[in-house]
C-alpha cells in the first residue's frame, strides 16, 4: 500500500503554494517518510523555518510548528530546543536563509552541536523574490542581479558545517528521494547538530535562464554534480580541488563523529551547580 | 561613462521601475541590497541597468539588509553617492543601522515599498515599516504613485545632500498599489535629472587622507546630549530646503509638491488626514461627499519626519471635526498620525473634534465606501459640536465592529 502523508501534513492547506514539479515538495515527502519510520509522534516534532519557498514547510506539515524571520531560524529553534530537550526540532531553511542572511546563526549551532536537525535547501538562488544571486550560485551562472554570470566564490555548505563543529554532516539531492529518506533517518536519530545540504531545483527561477528550465533538467545537473563519497574519498586533494572549482561535491554522509551534546551538557551544569 | 538611456516623453512604470530610474539618473557610486518583497524590483531593474552600462557606479548584493544599510553607511562616510532600497522585514533589521547613518549625518537616500510587518507574517502594504522608523533621524517623504515616487527621489538626493541638511531620506510609496501598479510617468532625460541633482560633494570623507576623520565616535553623559539636539535641529531646520527644492522641482517640470498637501480644504468644515496612496481614494470620496452636500476636505503630509505641525495646524484653522487615519497598528495607543495632529492644534490654540481610524492592515482593501463612511461620522461630530463616535475605529475589519473611547 501506497505511504499515507496524510498524519503528518495540514491537509486543507493543500495544494501548496510551491510551483510545480518544485523539489520542496519531495523533501518535505522524504522528511515525513523518515518521521514515520523513526515512529515520531508528530506532537514531539517541531519544524522552525525562515523566509524563502522552504519558509512553507511550517504551514503544511502537521506538528509543532513556527514560522520565524529571514535567517534567525537557528536561533529560534535553539531556545526550543533548550526548552523541551526531548522534542524533535527540525530546522528547515533556504540557501540564502540559511547561508548568507543567517549564515552567522548557522555556524553559531554547529559551534555548539546542539541537537537540532539542520535541512538546508540548496537551489542556487533566492527563488521566492525571482532568481537573486544567493552564496551557493555557481560562478559564471545567470541571475538577475548577475545579468552577465556571477562572479561570487560560493560556499561549500557542508564544508563550512564541518568547519564550524557540526557533528553530522551529509549531502544528497531531491532526485534520489529514496536516499534522501535514508539520510534524514540518519540525520534525525543522530544525537548533536546534524546538517544534511539538500540540493534542489528551482528550475522555475533558477533554471530559466540557465539552460534547465524544466525540473527534469534542473536534476540532472543536479546529479551530474554529485559524486558518491566512497569514489570522493579515492581522489587526492588536487583532483579533489580541481573537481570543486568545476562546481563537483561529494554525496552521502560526509562527516559524522560524536561530541557532547550542548543541552545535555547544559542541564549536567544545571545539575553541579545545584550540588545535586 | 555611463550610456544615456533612451526615455519617452511618457513612460508606463510602476512604483519600483519609477524609483529604480530615478536612481539611475542620479548616479549613485554604491547601492548596496539585498532582495525582499515588494521592492526587489527596484534593486533588480537597477542590477539590469549596471550590466547593461547605464550606470558607472558600484552595486553589490550583501547578505543581509543590516549588511546592506552598514554598507552604505561605509560608503558614505567614504565619501560616495549612496542608495538602496527596502521593505518591511528588511528595514526592521536596517533599524539599528538606520539610527547610525542619521547620527553620522550621511546623506543615504533609501526609497522603500511600505509593507506590513511579521507576526503574522504579510507581504502586502501599510505602514508599520515607516512608522517604525519615525524616529530614526532620517527625513521622510511620502509618494501615493509612481510619479511621485520617481520626482520625489530625485528631490530626496538634492535635500539629503544640501549642505544645510546633511540627512539620510527615505522615499515611501505603498507596496504593491504604487509599487506594482504601472501608471503614466513624465521622466525627465537623463541629463536634466543629473543636473537637477548635481554633482555630489563628499563632505569630511574618509578617504581624503590627507585629513583624517573619525565617524561615529562614543560621545557619553558629556556630549551626547549636544550631538542629538543637533541633529534635531538639522532635521527641524531642514523644512525651508525640502520648500526651496520642490520649488525648484515645480519650476523644472511644473510638477507642484507641498510638505503637505490639500484637497478642497480651503472651505472644508471637516478633515480626513491620510498618508499614502489612499489620499487619492480620499479625493474621490471628498468629491462624492460633496455632492450630498458635506463641506469635507482631506489633508496628507507630504513630509512625515520633520513633521509640519503650524502647516497642519494653519490648514485645519477653521475645521470642526478631524478624522486621522493611520495605516499602522497602534498597539496600545492612538495612531501616530493622530497624535502629531493632537499636538499640532493643542499647541496653536485648536480644539477641532479629533478621531482615528486604522485602516488598510497589511493590504485590506480600503474604497470609496468606506472613506465616506468616515466623512459621514466625522460629519456627525461636526453636527453635535461634540465627539459622538468612537474616539478610534476601525475600517473594513472583519468580525465584529472593534472601537475604543
Amino acid at each position: 500500500m501506497a505511504f499515507n502523508y496524510d498524519y503528518y501534513l495540514r491537509t486543507d492547506k493543500m495544494p501548496t503554494l510551491w510551483c510545480w514539479g518544485c523539489g520542496d515538495g519531495i523533501i518535505m515527502k522524504a522528511m515525513i517518510r523518515a518521521f514515520a519510520k523513526l515512529g515520531w509522534d508528530k506532537n514531539d516534532i517541531c519544524i522552525v523555518s525562515g523566509i524563502g519557498c522552504s519558509g512553507r514547510f511550517s504551514s503544511y506539515i502537521d506538528a509543532n510548528t513556527v514560522h520565524t524571520t529571514h535567517g534567525r531560524t537557528v536561533a529560534y529553534a535553539t531556545g526550543i530546543k533548550l526548552m523541551h530537550p526531548d522534542k524533535h526540532v527540525i530546522v528547515v531553511a533556504g540557501d540564502g536563509d540559511g547561508l548568507a542572511i543567517g549564515g552567522n546563526h548557522t555556524i553559531h549551532g554547529c559551534r555548539r552541536n546542539i541537537d537540532l536537525n539542520f535541512v538546508l535547501i540548496n537551489n542556487f538562488i533566492y527563488g521566492l523574490t525571482n532568481s537573486q544571486v544567493s552564496p551557493t550560485t555557481p560562478k559564471g551562472a545567470w541571475s538577475v542581479t548577475t545579468q552577465y554570470g556571477n562572479i561570487d566564490p560560493t560556499f561549500d555548505a557542508c564544508e563550512l558545517a564541518i568547519g564550524a563543529g557540526a557533528t553530522f554532516v551529509a549531502r544528497e539531492s531531491v532526485a534520489q528521494a529514496q536516499k534522501l529518506e535514508r539520510i534524514f533517518v540518519k540525520a534525525f536519530q543522530h544525537k548533536g547538530f546534524s546538517f544534511v545540504d539538500v540540493h534542489s531545483n528551482c528550475h522555475v527561477n533558477f533554471g530559466r535562464k540557465n539552460k534547465m528550465a524544466q525540473a527534469k533538467k534542473n536534476m540532472d545537473w543536479i546529479e551530474g554534480n554529485l559524486i558518491p563519497k566512497a569514489k570522493w574519498d579515492k581522489l587526492s586533494p588536487e583532483e579533489q580541488y580541481k573537481l570543486k572549482q568545476e562546481g563537483k561535491f561529494p554525496r552521502g554522509i560526509i562527516h559524522h563523529k560524536e561530541e557532547p551534546e550542548y543541552c545535555e551538557e547544559y542541564y549536567k551544569l544545571i545539575d553541579r551547580v545545584r550540588g545535586k | 561613462m555611463a550610456e544615456k538611456y533612451q526615455l519617452k516623453k511618457t513612460e508606463v512604470w510602476d512604483g519600483n521601475m519609477a524609483a529604480a530610474h530615478a536612481l539611475r539618473q542620479a548616479q549613485v557610486d554604491v547601492v548596496a541590497a539585498y532582495p525582499i518583497t515588494p521592492s526587489t524590483p527596484i534593486v533588480q531593474n537597477y542590477a539590469q541597468f549596471l550590466a547593461d552600462g547605464y550606470i558607472d557606479g558600484e552595486f553589490v548584493m550583501v547578505e543581509s539588509e543590516h549588511s546592506a544599510m552598514s554598507a552604505c553607511v561605509g560608503a558614505s562616510a567614504a565619501g560616495g553617492r549612496v542608495a538602496t532600497a527596502t521593505s518591511s522585514q528588511g528595514y526592521a533589521l536596517m533599524v539599528e543601522v538606520l539610527y547610525q547613518a542619521s547620527g553620522m549625518r550621511l546623506p543615504i537616500v533609501m526609497t522603500v515599498v511600505n509593507r506590513a510587518l511579521a507576526s503574522p507574517l504579510n507581504i502586502h502594504g501599510d505602514h508599520s515599516d515607516l512608522y517604525l522608523g519615525r524616529d530614526a533621524g532620517w527625513i521622510h517623504l511620502i509618494c501615493n504613485n509612481p510619479q511621485e515616487a520617481y520626482d520625489l527621489t530625485l528631490c530626496a538626493f538634492k535635500i539629503a545632500e544640501d549642505e544645510r541638511v546633511r540627512l539620510p531620506v527615505t522615499t515611501n510609496q505603498d507596496g504593491f498599489l504604487v509599487s506594482h501598479t504601472a501608471q503614466v510617468v513624465h521622466p525627465l532625460d537623463d541629463d536634466t535629472a543629473y543636473k537637477f541633482i548635481g554633482d555630489y560633494k563628499p563632505l569630511n570623507p574618509m578617504l581624503d587622507t590627507e585629513n583624517p576623520v573619525t565617524y561615529g565616535a562614543q560621545t557619553e553623559e558629556e556630549w551626547h546630549f549636544e550631538h542629538k539636539a543637533n541633529q534635531h535641529k538639522a532635521i527641524m531646520d531642514s523644512f525651508p530646503v525640502i520648500e526651496e527644492v520642490f520649488q525648484q522641482f515645480k519650476d523644472l517640470t511644473g510638477r507642484e509638491y507641498k510638505t503637505i498637501e490639500t484637497y478642497k480644504m480651503d472651505d472644508a468644515e471637516i478633515a480626513l488626514i491620510v498618508m499614502g496612496s489612499t489620499y487619492e481614494t480620499a479625493m474621490v470620496a471628498v468629491d462624492e461627499a460633496r455632492k450630498k452636500g458635506i463641506k469635507v476636505g482631506v489633508v496628507m503630509p507630504r513630509v512625515f519626519r520633520p513633521f509640519p505641525y503650524n502647516q497642519l495646524a494653519e490648514i485645519l484653522k477653521n475645521v470642526k471635526a478631524i478624522a486621522t487615519l493611520d495605516r499602522s497598528a497602534p498597539m496600545g495607543t492612538t495612531g501616530a498620525l493622530y497624535n502629531e495632529t493632537a499636538g499640532a492644534l493643542m499647541a496653536n490654540g485648536q480644539s477641532a473634534i479629533l478621531t482615528n481610524y486604522i485602516y488598510g492592515l497589511g493590504g485590506r482593501d480600503t474604497t470609496v465606501e468606506h472613506l465616506l463612511q468616515v466623512i459621514e461620522e466625522t460629519q456627525q461630530n461636526a453636527e453635535a459640536g461634540k465627539r459622538v463616535t468612537p474616539l478610534q475605529g476601525f475600517i473594513n475589519l472583519r468580525g465584529p465592529k472593534l472601537s475604543f473611547n
